[in-house]
């Protein structure tokens, strides 16, 4: 079969249990794809001979009755995987292998799947284009020296260009729906508590919600099902009834309330953002869903208060990274000239950024005026949601207020590369989940997402959107495999 | 309540310094693991042998409560007879050093588990109560070791996330014997209630003393200064010694004191600065966004209401009610539940008072010229009971008793087999008494018939005589009176 790595997930994991193609052919495919994809930049750390010789133990004695038999997945470089190195993009954990597996890992892996190596992304997933990695910009295969979005960039163009079939992202502002956007793939981020974040490099961490990234809904949804789980290794993961998401999947969405947050309209958002939100609105009422006009009156404050909140939690949880235990170490005179060598020279320039924008929200005397002001604004986002949910069943929104940009085009205005994120932050700092899925194209052919948020814990009603809505748009991703010689 | 009447005062010249002081008790929990790890918290262990990823803060690890934990700072806050807080919040203290590997501690800040109580310390004058103004769970640090080699600092993890308990007393004390009755009574009330053992030698308690000097008959208070980690009460007390007579003599040379944090030198006696309030670190305490508030109902803290043993101070009003003994013996008594226990052992079968007194008496100062703990007595509550029947039915006197005591201080052994097998049983038949006594009057013809004739003193004489030759085995009372009527 030489068409293996334009297959979905579903049609894969079909051929496998059919026995009409083996693991190991399908490891190879994507292999050998890969192996010719080295321009894109995506992996940081590849495990293929390790993928081939799981691949064929698999074969030796498969088990059909797993979710993901025998599928190989490369995942984003943020998941620590036992014995496999693991650097989050960045120099400080560049020679760093943990012992130990993270728990969404754990559960892809408990489900058959194979791991064929460690997608590059922005340093500890700041970042909205892939750009502050370490280990250097990945092309979108959507364009020549386009970025692929952040900060799961290696996992969106991955998917995108076929080397994986289905990938894990991290979302804290947008990490997983932005470059889902970009690529013109599916990315959902779910309800904060649902996947475990237990051996996950943390970022921001009451933000910080891994997630899956494929072609499609159902696979989507399918991955959604394997790594939800309940974690009591995780303080902040919630014990709730999960659904079997990719079995439970229906395109019959009529009757439901969708509601269309008027602040969401933000000056200067481009005309084919505005129709490509009309579009999708046409969509849904074809699908029979009902549109309501609602009020999100405090969008607005979600971006600054997302960027007091994130840099806040994350300059102390980067402080372990202070080159005693693990990790990059320069020599220094003294334990205070080793910390800030290790640091500046382990750190890149936005992590930095960030880490000094957050001690500053943190200092006393500063505290109350930005974080805890932050905390109450937060809060207001949160019963915004709440108020319109007792009207609503979900809310339609575009995903980005663009399309993917060129490399280097936003590196020197760090605010212009925030204002990505509009759109996506206000579900992070409200808990909830939101899904991107493809719904167009911009004048240059560059795809564009729409973003479905749902109610807390409320993922099986926002993928059944997004499913019906995915047949209507019946989305095509113009991808020439112009990085293939 | 006796009201302060403190006599701990600093004289210089025509002024009087009064000394104020608030304690910072560090108690380690007694918990077999840490508070947000399941590794060992056992002490002596090899370096870096109980250490886990959560402990070492290795990327993407997460703190999960020790629940057990939470139930010893609820215990400890009932101890207290202090305020329960139904919800408490972690918060991330931060800053960088070699043996914190999050570069954070997780403590607890604006919202502890347990607020104001109180502590009623017995001083010779009467009782004082002591405020507390907040007990907090936090963990503890690593241990950095800078003496092993000439260039590096080795660090033990060990102790990296053993859980602790932070308890802030009111600035209430007044003088180095509060201190210590503070820290005695705290440590007391612990280990009443197993949750804390009050190991100083192994750092399970440890203390920063804050210290201010006032003029006395001011209501101010004046600048503190902070002694940092002093880990013996003889330290504390030497420490507020030095620091209260630096102060006072730095306000009697017309200076200022700056807030600072220092140090105890304990080989020099003295206390030195470690930085003043300007390089005081900028904490950034935030809540911990990977631990949720801490909620507790009603109902947990009932049920743990129900496992609080008898405290210190109920014991001691028990004791004084019930057996009768003053109330300076109830507080050496109660001072901890083992010397409690074995009291209440020994006066199962034998009298009070007697059992009181050779207690407090021969018992502690035989245990403290060995350096014995109460738990750890060669004699058992059995057999000091045994000696005292002894005493009681007349069998051995007082005096051969304390002889009798010593054997028993080598090894326990039944004070009957003693008394048996050295001959040390008292003569009590009158009998062979007299025969004893006749036999001393006729060896002193001269003395009897002086004593006849009005020298009354000489029964002392003759009673001493008798005891002799009786090898201190004659019943004294026998003795006497037999005495009185042969002569």
């Amino acid at each position: 079969m030489s068409d293996i790595t334009k297959q979905s997930l579903s049609e894969l994991i079909k051929n496998i249990k059919e026995k009409k193609i083996s693991s190991t052919e399908v490891t190879k495919a994507f292999i050998e794809r890969s192996e010719k994809s080295k321009k894109l930049n995506v992996y940081v750390t590849e495990d293929f001979s390790v993928a081939i010789d799981k691949a064929k133990k698999f074969d030796e004695n498969p088990n059909l009755d797993l979710k993901l038999p025998g599928i190989p997945m490369a995942v984003k470089d943020l998941f620590c995987t036992k014995n496999v190195k693991t650097t989050a993009g960045s120099k400080i954990l560049n020679n760093f292998i943990p012992p130990y597996e993270s728990t969404v890992t754990q559960n892809i892996w408990n489900e058959g799947a194979i791991l064929l190596g460690k997608l590059n992304c922005d340093e500890f997933a700041m970042g909205s284009s892939n750009e502050t990695s370490y280990f250097g910009s990945v092309q979108n295969p959507i364009d020549k020296d386009l970025v692929p979005g952040g900060s799961s960039g290696g996992s969106s163009s991955a998917v995108a260009a076929q080397l994986t079939p289905i990938t894990i992202g991290t979302d804290t502002g947008g990490s997983i729906r932005q470059p889902a956007s970009f690529t013109g793939t599916v990315g959902l981020k779910p309800t904060y508590g649902s996947c475990s974040r237990y051996g996950i490099v943390a970022f921001a961490s009451s933000l910080d919600q891994a997630g899956p990234m494929a072609q499609n809904v159902k696979d989507c949804a399918l991955l959604h099902e394997v790594i939800s789980s309940y974690d009591e290794k995780d303080s902040t993961s919630i014990d709730f009834k999960r659904n079997n998401y990719s079995k439970e999947l229906t395109n019959n969405i009529k009757g439901k309330k969708i509601g269309i947050p008027k602040e969401y309209r933000v000056d200067g958002m481009p005309k084919e953002i505005e129709d490509l939100w009309k579009k999708g609105i046409d969509y849904v009422k074809d699908c029979g869903a009902e549109i309501i006009d609602i009020s999100l009156p405090h969008t607005n404050y979600a971006l600054p208060t997302y960027y007091i909140v994130a840099p806040a939690e994350a300059s102390s949880n980067l402080a372990r990274y202070d080159g005693v235990k693990y990790g990059f170490r320069a020599t220094g005179e003294n334990l205070i000239d080793m910390y800030e060598k290790t640091r500046s020279e382990g750190f890149g320039a936005e992590v930095q950024r960030r880490i000094m924008i957050g001690t500053y929200v943190l200092s006393s005397g500063y505290y109350d005026a930005y974080y805890l002001k932050a905390q109450k604004v937060r809060k207001l986002i949160k019963n915004d949601f709440d108020e319109a949910y007792k009207k609503v069943d979900a809310i339609l929104t575009p995903s980005t207020p663009s399309s993917a940009f060129k490399i280097g085009e936003k590196t020197n205005d760090p605010v212009s590369m925030y204002l990505n994120d509009i759109f996506t932050v206000p579900v992070n700092l409200a808990g909830l989940p939101g899904i991107s899925i493809p719904a167009g194209h911009d004048a240059k052919g560059y795809p564009l997402g729409l973003q479905i948020i749902g109610k807390a814990f409320d993922e099986q009603n926002i993928l059944n959107i997004a499913y019906a809505m995915e047949e209507k748009i019946n989305f095509k991703n113009k991808i020439t495999d112009w990085w293939i010689k | 309540m006796s009201k302060d009447k403190s006599d701990y005062l600093i004289n210089r010249k025509d002024n009087q310094y009064e000394v104020v002081i608030g304690l910072e008790v560090h108690a380690q929990v007694t918990s077999k693991s840490k508070l947000f790890s399941t590794s060992s918290t056992k002490f002596g262990a090899e370096p870096n042998t109980q250490v886990s990823l959560v402990d070492a803060a290795f990327p993407g690890m997460l703190p999960v409560i020790n629940e057990f934990c939470v139930k010893q700072a609820i215990k400890t806050g009932i101890g207290l007879k202090a305020k329960i807080n139904k919800r408490s919040v972690f918060d991330r203290k931060n800053y960088f050093y070699a043996d914190l590997p999050q570069g954070y501690q997780i403590s607890q800040f604006k919202d502890p588990i347990v607020g104001e109580g109180k502590v009623i310390l017995d001083m010779p004058d009467g009782q004082k109560e002591v405020g507390i103004e907040r007990l907090h769970l936090e963990q503890d640090a690593g241990k950095s070791i800078h003496d092993l080699d000439p260039k590096n600092t080795f660090v033990d993890l060990n102790r990296s996330g053993v859980a602790l308990m932070e308890i802030v007393s009111k600035p209430d004390l007044r003088s180095p014997d509060e201190v210590n009755a503070y820290v005695k009574k705290l440590r007391s009330i612990m280990r009443y209630l197993g949750t804390c053992d009050g190991n100083m030698q192994e750092g399970s308690l440890r203390a920063d003393v804050n210290i201010s000097v006032r003029k006395k008959g001011t209501k101010e208070f004046g600048t503190r200064c902070e002694i940092k980690n002093v880990n013996s009460i003889k330290f504390m007390q030497m420490a507020i010694e030095y620091e209260a007579n630096r102060q006072v003599d730095l306000l009697e040379e017309g200076q200022s004191i700056d807030q600072e944090t220092r140090l105890f030198d304990t080989k020099k006696n003295e206390t030195r600065s470690m930085r003043s309030k300007e390089d005081a670190h900028d904490y950034r305490y935030f809540p911990d966004p990977d631990l949720l508030p801490l909620e507790i109902s009603d109902d947990f803290i009932e049920k743990l209401k129900l496992e609080i043993p008898e405290l210190p101070d109920e014991k001691k009003k028990r004791f004084i009610e019930k057996f009768k003994v003053s109330p300076y013996e109830a507080t050496i008594l109660v001072s901890d539940n083992e010397t409690s226990n074995y009291f209440e052992n020994v006066i199962k079968k034998s009298d009070v008072k007697l059992a009181t007194n050779w207690i407090i008496g021969e018992l502690f100062a035989a245990l403290n010229e060995k350096n014995l703990e109460i738990t750890e007595s060669p004699i058992s509550a059995g057999n000091l009971s045994k000696l005292i029947n002894l005493i009681k039915d007349g069998t051995i006197s007082g005096k051969i008793a304390k002889t009798v005591f010593e054997h028993m201080m080598e090894g326990d052994k039944d004070p009957k087999k003693i008394v048996e097998e050295k001959g040390l049983k008292q003569e009590s038949d009158p009998k062979a008494l007299e025969t004893l006594i006749d036999k001393v009057i006729d060896d002193n013809r001269e003395k009897a018939t002086e004593y006849k004739s009005g020298k009354v003193k000489l029964f002392g004489f003759f009673v001493g005589q008798v005891m002799k030759v009786s090898g201190g085995k004659a019943n004294p009372q026998l003795v006497n009176e037999i005495l009185k009527k042969k002569l």
